[in-house]
């Protein structure tokens, strides 16, 4: 019997700027399926926020319930957690959000919490500009009940069994962008390369940061005739461009001829390479193209999609205290029967 | 890269550190595997098959595999192998029906052995079994060698000796102790069909020329001289000042041996720095446990003796300097010399060979120190009857590398005695079989236990330092060498990479905690050992590198340094790209038959 990780770790592990070694933000072993694309955005989530030094403390995982929504006990197990019912996890990061604004929300959820059941809530954690990262890992079907074509399936994939799913998909990434995200990419489990650095572009954005990354369910979803499946996403899988992301402080030397440089909110910077053609990641309207158009041409448009660097999140909106509502002390929270009585005065 | 031939047995092989580590390959974690399944005869056997003498050196081996035990990489300290070693022997069952058989009609040829050390006795016990007479001569009244004149009884008790040793010699082998053999070429017109050699460094390095050696005589002794004359128990006591000369084992052995006789400030003294010491760092240990004093950077002057008695001897302090190659010389630091007082004065600063009994006329090449020109692959000498093995071929080593060299020799006189050449060596025996039992379950046990390195219990000092042959350490027993045996991270169960099926899902690559795996775009092996998950810094551990992946062009590059073979790869793997596979690898020794089968 095995499957326990042992504790012994590389003993020449780089350290991040804050003396962290990469196990610090790993968390218990998983219990998904072998070869399941969760586990690897899990691992791409531990590895941007170590890279990005984020004290494991500081961050906030929220979940709902499915197989995505099991991962936050598999990476950052520093870190506080939510597990919340089925669809339900925009209202408590809404919550958790406007009580303690100081921490970093990591918002996990799938195709069926977000695109089905949690439809009705995605969307107004949308419209409201949450300060978060939601990231959706979608493998198009429901593993945990069997396979089950889910609503991001697409129209004639092929399902483990044979049947053919006759609906249209929902296209969260297109959804997103309609509803006012300013941060909105797509990405590909089997492709760290670009999925590292837009996990952390998204944790540098200032508002609602929306990341569909397809995640291939090797157990009900891989088969031939899958949309979903390892070799069909690697098959049709194009990108916006490359993705770098380039921290404050650090020399940006590469050469822009044929790519663009987007400074984050908070100095830091995404370079993007290789653009795609007549495509303009600040321009809404030139990514709706875009993604149109790979949509007509069958292929998978990947990296970042859209993005507004500067956004007015929900607590700017509503123009709430700065401090978080856990050190609010008494004094400010009750400010006493003289400033009750001004107040009253000034609705007379 | 090319991708890695695993083909090749070499690779395998070398990923089982210890193993490969070894002078003899003795399979390591097999054995140590087979201790903590209680199968202690089995354990015992398979050390045997391989060491010839499991006791001797589960208690005495130099443990070249801890070193290089893996581990030591991740962990503060390795396996404790050799100690291992010692619980298989101590705890074994009957072994007689397990020895080979030797068969009624030999095969018409004889073979001499010179001196009845670990080298000859392997030849022995590799020639017996193919109906070879063998012969063996020695000077002293029982078998072993060096293992009985030099290892003293307290660390290794004269029934483990007889045991292993008689093992062999019950063999049908004609024995001729009490036999010095004074000329070579006496022996090659009694018509052997081949000699073997092994006759050790018999002769202990000596400070002929420094003043006052010659009026100190009666109380100065070579080390290993007088290690044999208190073996064989002519040497009864010895006075209560000693100084050790000399900073090798057997100066552990002489001042540990002196404390036991009547020593009471027994001193070591050598001239090099105290880290710098050839002693294995438990021999100093031991020695100073028994309130040895080992004084470093001494170089001696002289003996002193008054009215021709010996008192002491004179030393220049020194320290070390080195150059930028990092040469080291010992340069006088101007402090006055130091007396230091002494009844006896043990000199144990190395041993030489010493071939007085080879007539220089029989075709065999010595070189200008007097070293035989010998074969260091198959251990013939210029000679072709004549074959060297042990200390008395390639200079002074230890008993672990005396038998990989009887082994050798073995296989070269079986080839030679059946005309064949010597130069095409058989290959290893070698096997790969994967060990999945079930979803979560292997063959061994995969899980890391985090225990740190037991400590062997000891006698104690007041009843050891009594008593010349009361063993110190007292072993393991059977449930520590469990737990010590739970240690070991089974580096032959291999991590086998079948590139076709994999689907790239970088599984394998997230869940290994040890990052040994990244996917990436190929390059030079420089280029790749900067780009992997952790980085590379051991250069002489491999890279598996496989061949180019369907789906992405890339290649899988697995940095074999630190995997701690604990199967979480194989686990997390869909598609049994990765399978744990136990490589069995076992050299080859002339019983086994040269292409015979």
């Amino acid at each position: 019997m095995t499957y326990v990780r042992p504790t012994f770790r590389h003993p020449d592990l780089p350290k991040n700027n804050i003396n962290f070694t990469k196990k610090d933000y790993e968390g218990a072993l998983s219990t998904l399926c072998a070869g399941c694309g969760h586990d690897s955005i899990s691992g791409a989530i531990a590895q941007a926020c170590f890279e990005l030094s984020v004290e494991p403390h500081r961050i906030a995982k929220l979940s709902g319930i499915g197989c995505s929504s099991k991962t936050p006990a598999y990476f950052l197990g520093n870190s506080h957690g939510f597990n919340t019912v089925h669809g339900r996890m925009p209202s408590v990061a809404t919550g958790a959000y406007l009580a303690n604004r100081d921490l970093l929300y990591f918002g996990v959820s799938g195709d069926g919490d977000s695109a089905s059941i949690g439809m009705g809530q995605f969307v107004h954690a949308i419209r409201r500009n949450l300060n978060m990262v939601y990231l959706v890992m979608n493998n198009g079907c429901y593993g945990l009940t069997k396979g089950q074509d889910s609503a991001t399936a697409d129209n004639g994939s092929k399902s483990k069994a044979g049947s053919v799913n006759p609906f249209n998909a929902i296209d969260l990434v297109g959804l997103s962008m309609e509803l006012g995200a300013t941060f909105v990419a797509r990405s590909f489990s089997g492709d760290k390369a670009q999925l590292i650095p837009l996990i952390k572009a998204a944790i540098k954005h200032p508002g609602f940061a929306f990341i569909d990354v397809i995640s291939p369910c090797v157990t009900f979803n891989n088969n031939v005739g899958s949309t979903k499946s390892y070799d069909y996403v690697r098959e049709h899988i194009e990108a916006t461009s490359t993705v770098d992301f380039v921290p404050i402080m650090e020399e940006i030397t590469a050469d822009y001829e044929d790519g663009k440089e987007i400074t984050l909110h908070d100095g830091s910077a995404l370079q993007l390479q290789k653009l795609h053609q007549g495509w303009n990641p600040e321009d809404k309207l030139s990514a709706m193209i875009a993604l149109q158009n790979a949509k007509d041409k069958g292929e998978i448009l990947t990296g970042l999609v859209y993005i507004d660097p500067n956004t007015n999140a929900l607590h700017d909106v509503l123009q709430t205290t700065q401090t978080p509502l856990n050190i609010l002390k008494e004094d400010i929270l009750c400010p006493g029967i003289d400033a009750l009585e001004a107040l009253n005065e000034s609705l007379r | 890269m090319e991708p890695t031939n695993v083909h090749d047995p070499e690779y395998y092989h070398k990923v089982v550190d210890c193993q490969y580590a070894c002078p003899a390959h003795t399979p390591v974690p097999e054995y140590i595997r087979l201790i903590a399944a209680e199968k202690y005869t089995e354990a015992y056997m398979v050390n045997w098959e391989s060491n010839v003498f499991p006791g001797v050196l589960g208690r005495t081996c130099d443990r070249p595999c801890e070193p290089a035990c893996r581990r030591g990489r991740v962990d503060e300290e390795p396996v404790a192998i050799c100690r291992l070693k010692r619980v298989a022997a101590d705890n074994k069952g009957d072994i007689t029906h397990l020895l080979p058989k030797i068969p009624i009609k030999g095969n018409g040829k004889r073979i001499a052995l010179i001196g009845a050390g670990p080298a000859s006795l392997t030849v022995a016990r590799d020639l017996a079994p193919l109906g070879y007479e063998i012969h063996v001569f020695d000077e002293q009244i029982k078998g072993g060698g060096m293992m009985r004149s030099q290892i003293p009884s307290f660390r290794l008790p004269e029934s483990v000796l007889d045991e292993e040793v008689n093992n062999i010699l019950n063999l049908g082998i004609h024995q001729h102790f009490k036999t010095y053999v004074s000329s070579l070429n006496s022996v090659l017109d009694d018509g052997y069909d081949a000699v073997f050699i092994g006759t050790g460094a018999p002769r202990g390095r000596d400070l002929s020329n420094l003043p006052g050696r010659a009026e100190g005589q009666a109380n100065i002794h070579v080390g290993i001289e007088w290690l044999a004359s208190v073996a064989f128990e002519h040497t009864k006591q010895i006075g209560k000042k000693v100084i050790v000369l000399g900073g090798g084992n057997t100066a552990m052995d002489c001042c540990r041996t002196s404390r036991r006789l009547g020593g009471e400030e027994v001193k070591v003294v050598v001239r090099s720095p105290f880290s710098e010491m050839r002693a294995s760092p438990w021999e100093k240990e031991d020695a100073q446990h028994e309130d040895i004093p080992i004084l470093d950077n001494h170089v001696p002057v002289s003996f002193v003796s008054e009215n021709g008695k010996l008192k002491g001897m004179t030393f220049e302090k020194v320290h070390a300097v080195y150059d930028e190659k990092g040469k080291r010389s010992l340069v006088p630091t101007g402090e006055p010399h130091a007396f230091i007082e002494a009844d006896n004065v043990l000199v144990a600063i190395g041993q030489e060979n010493y071939f007085p009994w080879i007539e220089r006329d029989l075709g065999i090449e010595f070189d200008k120190w007097e070293m035989p020109s010998v074969n260091s692959l198959t251990f013939q000498s210029t000679n072709e009857k004549v074959f060297f093995g042990g200390d008395a071929a390639l200079g002074p080593k230890n008993v672990i590398t005396a038998v990989a060299q009887g082994h050798s020799a073995a296989v070269s006189i079986d080839l030679y005695c059946q005309g064949k050449s010597l130069d095409v060596r058989p290959n290893p025996f070698t096997n790969l079989v994967s060990q999945k039992m079930g979803i979560h379950e292997w063959s061994y046990d995969s899980i890391v236990t985090n225990d740190d390195r037991f400590v062997v219990p000891q006698a104690e000092k007041v009843l050891t330092l009594k008593d010349r042959k009361k063993e110190v350490e007292l072993g393991f027993d059977k449930l520590v060498g469990f737990k010590e045996a739970e240690r070991c991270l089974n580096c032959d169960i291999q991590t086998v990479f079948t590139e076709n099926r994999c689907i790239e899902c970088d599984a394998c690559m997230d869940v290994c905690p040890t990052d040994c795996i990244t996917f990436t775009t190929n390059g030079t092996e420089e280029d790749l050992r900067t780009r992997l998950m952790a980085p590379s810094l051991r250069l002489a551990q491999d890279l598996l590198v496989s061949d180019t992946l369907a789906a992405t062009g890339r290649v899988m590059v697995k940095d074999e340094d630190v995997c701690l073979h604990c199967g979480l790869c194989a686990e997390r793997c869909p598609t049994s790209a990765w399978d744990m596979q136990k490589f069995f690898y076992n050299t080859t020794k002339a019983h086994h038959g040269c292409g015979q089968h």
